[in-house]
């Protein structure tokens, strides 16, 4: 039997950084007190002990600066990951990402590459305020040139970011920061997850819920209360929202005949618009309801807890509304 | 006793076949924009570019004392720094013209032509847009110990650019060698730098205890001397340098600028291209040293342009892309 170990999402991260620096030399990270404070949520504790301050590097608090350097040294030989501490920092480095590393390969008729990892961390309920609680990821899907990740579950996590790591373009890797805590299975030995193919977390037969990152336990949760009011929910993770697995989706929808889709970024123009769009198109003849969006409320997140509790769905809200459309 | 004249050397010690290959250079870059100019005149060249006549000496004496392998990052002017760098006539006219046998494809166009062969990272259309680029590659360099350094070209105008300034911090910190090459050709598109600068250039790079020089851009001999000594010493693993090349962009900010006394007058334009022009002022260098005579450069001037008048003709009939290749080389 294979080992299989209880690893948490942050030790699944860490032990796919590891893993690579160690497998490639090229690869190295920086950010802002990634090294001896290994990152404010601790998840690189101990790599630069075995690693070393030139690999894992600490930056001045310089956002756009060292994702910019990321990009040539990318183009150049190295592989980097880049450690952005909180995912609403996106703002800063946004032409680096968007104007340069998302475009280069392009601009250049095919000729430079550059392989670069972006970590950043999403989702709300820390009691952070509005500038350190939002989840943007939806930013990035909107750009050509980039990939965007994003792991539920410590096995999905380590596996997707040893894929991310060794992918021949930038790749958006966007991490729960109230996740971090969260364990599962990981197995001892080398395994790595492909983009762009959903897992199915739960299999049903009444309505599907699709879920991103920190909305897949939401999901889950919700599967639970809706089998007890006798539905069948099938939840699914695309894992990768780009790329995006439209055909386990579609398919799922189909044979469910009503969705539901849910992600922590805000509705409007969102991950969740553009899934429900897909299943709108792909699977229109079969539904028997119109499909449901569910995403962070349409106001900047606020401070007070039963304030920002209202902004996010929970299993609650996704019971209800599953319930609703199913009724 | 005779006395033996060493013909090989300049008296500033140039190596004369290194002092025509510079000029040669320069007049390529002129005639090259000089027929871009045209193309767009005539309709014949989609979009607009922004020409780098006035300029040459500072992309020429730059990259006269770079590796082939180093690596350069370049602006929105960037055909001079390209060509500089030795990229070939005809790709360029193609790629200018959006023709497939251009340097991308005719994915990139005027402002963003990229040639790993030649260590040129990118032409960047966001102003400041490559600093981070070009200091990355300078991180690799020190990193995979490959002995190469980067230049980052960029204007006046981007000095305005806060990257610039939070890469420069990390290059002093860790001792890159990157040079930081500002063109100061006094003018941010339409206004005056005098209306965006506050303070001495030189002295922001000073404030990062990065060493600096302000040189004047359309001497040639200046520009090469320097920039010889700052990529040696950078080289070494000194860290990185600033260098401020004053020089004049002799055209609009792009082809269609014409109108433009409304931001300069006629008469500044015309004091820098009788008096400041690094061409002729190379040429009559030569001709002073006795290096090379008027018939010598006539010839020079005349291949070169019969060149520029063959990659042109390339580019002109060579095909566009098929429109199915539209969504290739977005992934690697």
């Amino acid at each position: 039997m294979p080992e299989v170990r209880e690893l948490t999402l942050g030790e699944a991260v860490r032990e796919a950084l590891a893993e690579e620096m160690r497998r490639d030399p090229r690869v190295f990270m920086c950010g802002e007190d990634i090294a001896e404070a290994g990152t404010v949520f601790k998840v690189l504790g101990g790599l630069v002990e075995e690693f070393g301050t030139e690999r894992v590097l600490d930056t001045p608090i310089s956002e756009a600066g060292f994702t910019g350097m990321a990009v040539g040294a990318a183009m150049t030989g190295m592989r980097p990951v880049v450690d952005i501490m909180f995912g609403d920092f996106s703002t800063l480095v946004m032409d680096q990402m968007v104007n340069q590393a998302a475009k280069i390969h392009y601009m250049s008729g095919g000729k430079w590459k550059v392989p670069m990892v972006m970590r950043a961390t999403l989702g709300a309920t820390r009691r952070s305020a509005a500038q350190h609680s939002q989840s943007l990821h939806a930013w990035f899907c909107h750009i050509p040139g980039l990939k965007v990740v994003l792991p539920s579950t410590p096995y999905d996590a380590k596996g997707l970011m040893k894929t991310a790591i060794r992918d021949d373009n930038p790749v958006v890797f966007f991490e729960d920061k109230m996740m971090y805590k969260m364990k599962g299975p990981v197995p001892a030995e080398e395994y790595t997850i492909p983009f762009g193919v959903a897992d199915v977390k739960r299999a049903g037969t009444d309505i599907t819920i699709v879920a991103t990152s920190s909305m897949v336990q939401v999901a889950l949760g919700a599967a639970k209360l809706l089998e007890e009011s006798g539905i069948s929910a099938e939840v699914i993770d695309p894992r990768t929202v780009w790329p995006l697995d439209e055909k386990t989706i579609v398919e799922s929808a189909k044979k469910t005949s009503r969705a539901i889709v849910v992600d922590e970024g805000y509705g409007r123009y969102g991950v969740t618009a553009e899934i429900a769009s897909v299943i709108a198109e792909g699977a229109f003849f079969s539904l028997e309801a119109p499909v449901k969006r569910m995403g962070a409320m349409h106001v900047p997140i606020p401070f007070s807890p039963p304030l920002e509790d209202a902004t996010v769905p929970t299993e609650q809200t996704v019971f209800e509304a599953a319930k609703a459309l199913c009724g | 006793m005779t006395t033996v004249i060493d013909r090989s050397r300049t008296s500033s010690g140039m190596d004369v076949d290194q002092a025509l290959r510079m000029y040669r250079q320069m007049v390529t870059i002129r005639l090259f924009e000089e027929k871009v100019n045209d193309l767009y005149t005539r309709a014949l060249m989609p979009g607009l570019a922004h020409l780098y006549i006035g300029e040459e000496a500072v992309a020429v004496g730059v990259c006269e004392a770079l590796r082939p392998d180093d690596y350069i990052t370049s602006t929105h002017r960037g055909h001079g720094h390209c060509l500089a760098k030795g990229a070939r006539l005809d790709r360029m006219f193609a790629e200018l013209l959006g023709k497939e046998a251009g340097y991308c494809k005719g994915k990139g166009g005027s402002m963003h032509i990229a040639d790993p062969d030649t260590g040129n990272l990118g032409a960047n259309a966001i102003v400041g847009g490559s600093a981070g680029i070009a200091t990355g590659a300078a991180l690799s360099a020190k990193r995979l110990k490959t002995d190469r350094v980067a230049v980052c070209f960029f204007g006046d105008g981007a000095m305005g650019q806060g990257l610039l300034y939070e890469v420069m911090n990390m290059a002093a910190l860790w001792k890159l060698p990157v040079i930081y090459v500002c063109e100061n050709n006094l003018y941010n598109e339409y206004t005056h730098n005098s209306e965006t600068l506050a303070g001495d250039i030189l002295t922001r790079a000073a404030g990062f205890g990065i060493q600096g020089e302000s040189i004047d851009g359309q001497d040639i001999r200046q520009v090469y001397a320097t920039a010889k000594e700052t990529v040696d010493r950078v080289r070494r693993g000194a860290g990185p340098a600033f260098l401020i090349c004053n020089t004049y962009r002799f055209m609009g900010h792009h082809v269609g600028d014409v109108n433009r006394e409304y931001y300069r007058s006629k008469q500044e334009e015309q004091m820098w291209k009788t008096e400041r022009d690094p061409i002729k002022l190379t040429a009559e260098w030569l001709a002073n040293e006795d290096l090379a005579d008027r018939a010598r450069l006539e010839r020079v001037e005349g291949e070169v342009r019969s060149e520029i008048e063959k990659a042109a003709e390339f580019a002109l009939s060579a095909p566009f892309p098929r429109p199915d290749k539209v969504d290739q080389d977005v992934y690697a």
